[in-house]
């Protein structure tokens, strides 16, 4: 301890407090305010382009996000006028089928009808005839039976077994 | 048979030893356990290294 | 003569300058050199009033000094101001009007003109001792550190400007290390409100301490941060600016430490007070210590090699030397940073707001 306190130089303390406090008060003026003002600034800087590449790419999110909103619109818009066009579509082939069906069973329904009429008149003017050809066969038979007494009863006889009145 | 006084600060300067040790020890261990905490237990240590060194200055007075 | 040359240069290497202790290796024993040695470390510790790169011994037996003079300015009644050369290194008497003034054991002392130097009981010497404000190997050291940090960081501030907020040259070395001054030394210790007023003395404290312990170890041998005036007076610094920032709550924790019973509050009360006082001188001390005893140890070791003489310890010797120089390199940076952050610590201290 005793050393210590003769090593002690009062000059040199008196001149390193001056110098040193000099240096503290120059340095801040000139460097460390100047360096650490560039530094902030610098840091500073840096955050703000880092948070505004932030936000760009939060932007760039939303924008996609609603980009891909309006794309899965779009694509259900499509399906849907797809769907409907094949309604649409099926509804008028459907609509042609049954038309036509219709027409086809019309035409079938008037050609039974037709036929049915010329069967039936078929059938009259058949019936026609052959009440014709009877009576005429009839008119012959008769003639050449009526000359015969005998077989006129018979035949008269058997026309009456034939005849259920 | 009178012990000198440089015994003495050698007994202080053996002593702040073992104890500059062990706060070394003792970060040491805390950082292996903590690696997270390093900063904090690096302070701790130093108050407590600087402490127990202000004691081994008491040696100087000795000499 | 050229050998006793080679070992001057050596020496000069081996950061050993002023007086040279080992000039007359050759025809003295092992007893006398030793003697020699120990005085030449305990002479190179200490400030000097000139500023010598080397010595040597000529064949005829006179000391060549190889360096600067520098001025002596004593305050006696009256500024006295004459070079150092004509003290001579104590062996003349310098004559100022009516004054006599010798260099006795590194310090000026007043004298008759035949230069007597008495002694009182205690074996000190009685002779009276002006004030002494002389430019010392130390004052030039401290004013070349000064200006060499003015010019680095001035052009580190300057190239900011210039470079588009990017660093350029030598500052891109030392800007990271401001920067983590600031945010793991200053800012984790005395808190992101508050760290800005203190930023100037950490930052200058820490550079002013790592050069000069840096210069310490170059060949110059200049011991200043090594120097018991120096570390007081940055310790001072750090105690008046802990003492004059200390908030109420800092100075209540101290007198009257809250949440503790009444007869612990009395016994903490002196103790906290001492520490007050304590913390600095330790900084004082640590700084002082270490780098004291860095040089001392190192100029041990080169001194070994001359104590040796022969192959196998001197080369073991210069080896030791060699690594404890690599250690100490770390020991300069380790010791600023070591103040620095416990200045920061102790600002923080004072700064602090405690929510009770």
């Amino acid at each position: 301890m005793e050393k210590l306190i003769n090593e002690f130089s009062f000059g040199l303390f008196f001149w390193q407090l001056l110098i040193f406090v000099g240096l503290i008060f120059l340095l801040k003026k000139f460097a460390w305010k100047p360096i650490l003002d560039a530094v902030n600034e610098r840091e500073t800087y840096i955050k703000e382009a880092l948070s505004s590449a932030e936000k760009a790419r939060k932007e760039m999110e939303t924008l996609n996000k609603e980009n891909q909103g309006i794309i899965k619109k779009a694509r259900a818009e499509k399906e849907a006028l797809l769907k409907e066009a094949q309604q649409t579509s099926s509804r008028i082939v459907d609509d042609a089928k049954r038309q036509a069906k219709e027409a086809a069973d019309k035409i079938i329904r008037q050609a039974h009808e037709t036929i049915e009429g010329e069967k039936r008149s078929a059938i009259i003017e058949l019936k026609g005839k052959v009440a014709d050809i009877s009576v005429e066969m009839a008119e012959k038979i008769l003639k050449s039976e009526l000359d015969n007494k005998e077989k006129q009863s018979k035949f008269v006889q058997t026309l009456l077994k034939e005849t259920n009145i | 048979m009178e012990i000198p006084a440089i015994v003495g600060g050698g007994l202080i300067v053996i002593g702040v030893g073992i104890g500059i040790g062990g706060v070394g020890r003792g970060a040491m261990e805390a950082i292996g356990r903590q690696p997270d905490a390093y900063g904090k237990i690096q302070t701790a240590a130093l108050i407590l290294a600087a402490l127990v060194e202000g004691i081994g200055f008491a040696a100087m007075f000795v000499l | 003569m050229v050998k006793s040359i080679t070992i001057k240069l050596i020496i000069l290497v081996g950061l050993i300058n002023s007086y040279n202790a080992f000039s007359n290796v050759l025809e003295k024993d092992k007893d006398e050199l030793e003697k020699e040695i120990k005085e030449y470390i305990n002479h190179h510790v200490l400030d000097s009033y000139d500023f010598n790169l080397l010595s040597y011994t000529k064949d005829d037996g006179a000391k060549v000094y190889v360096g600067v003079p520098l001025p002596v300015l004593l305050w006696d009644k009256g500024l006295v101001v004459f070079s150092s050369s004509k003290l001579n290194h104590g062996k003349s008497i310098v004559q100022v009007g009516e004054n006599y003034y010798k260099l006795y054991h590194n310090k000026i002392y007043k004298t008759d003109s035949s230069g007597t130097i008495f002694y009182d009981k205690n074996n000190h010497v009685a002779n009276k001792s002006p004030v002494d404000f002389s430019m010392t190997k130390g004052v030039v050291s401290i004013l070349l550190v000064s200006i060499l940090m003015f010019v680095l960081f001035r052009n580190l501030a300057v190239s900011y400007k210039k470079n588009k907020m990017m660093a350029s040259g030598i500052g891109r070395f030392f800007e990271p290390i401001v920067l983590y001054i600031r945010d793991e030394i200053a800012i984790p210790n005395i808190g992101q409100k508050k760290y800005k007023k203190y930023m100037s003395f950490l930052l200058t404290v820490f550079f002013f301490i790592w050069f000069c312990n840096i210069i310490g170890l170059t060949p110059l041998g200049i011991n200043v941060t090594g120097n018991i005036a120096v570390t007081f007076c940055l310790a001072l610094l750090t105690f008046i600016i802990t003492t004059v920032s200390g908030t109420k709550d800092y100075w209540k924790h101290i007198f009257w430490m809250p949440g503790m019973p009444l007869p612990m509050k009395i016994i903490m009360a002196p103790i906290e007070l001492l520490g007050v006082f304590i913390k600095p001188f330790t900084l004082m001390i640590r700084l002082y210590a270490n780098i004291s005893a860095g040089h001392i140890v190192m100029m041990t070791l080169i001194s070994m090699i001359f104590i040796f003489r022969n192959l196998i310890g001197s080369s073991l010797s210069f080896m030791l030397a060699f690594f404890i120089s690599i250690i100490e390199i770390l020991v300069a940076l380790l010791q600023a940073y070591i103040f620095t952050i416990l200045s920061a610590l102790y600002f923080g201290f004072a700064v602090e707001e405690h929510d009770h």
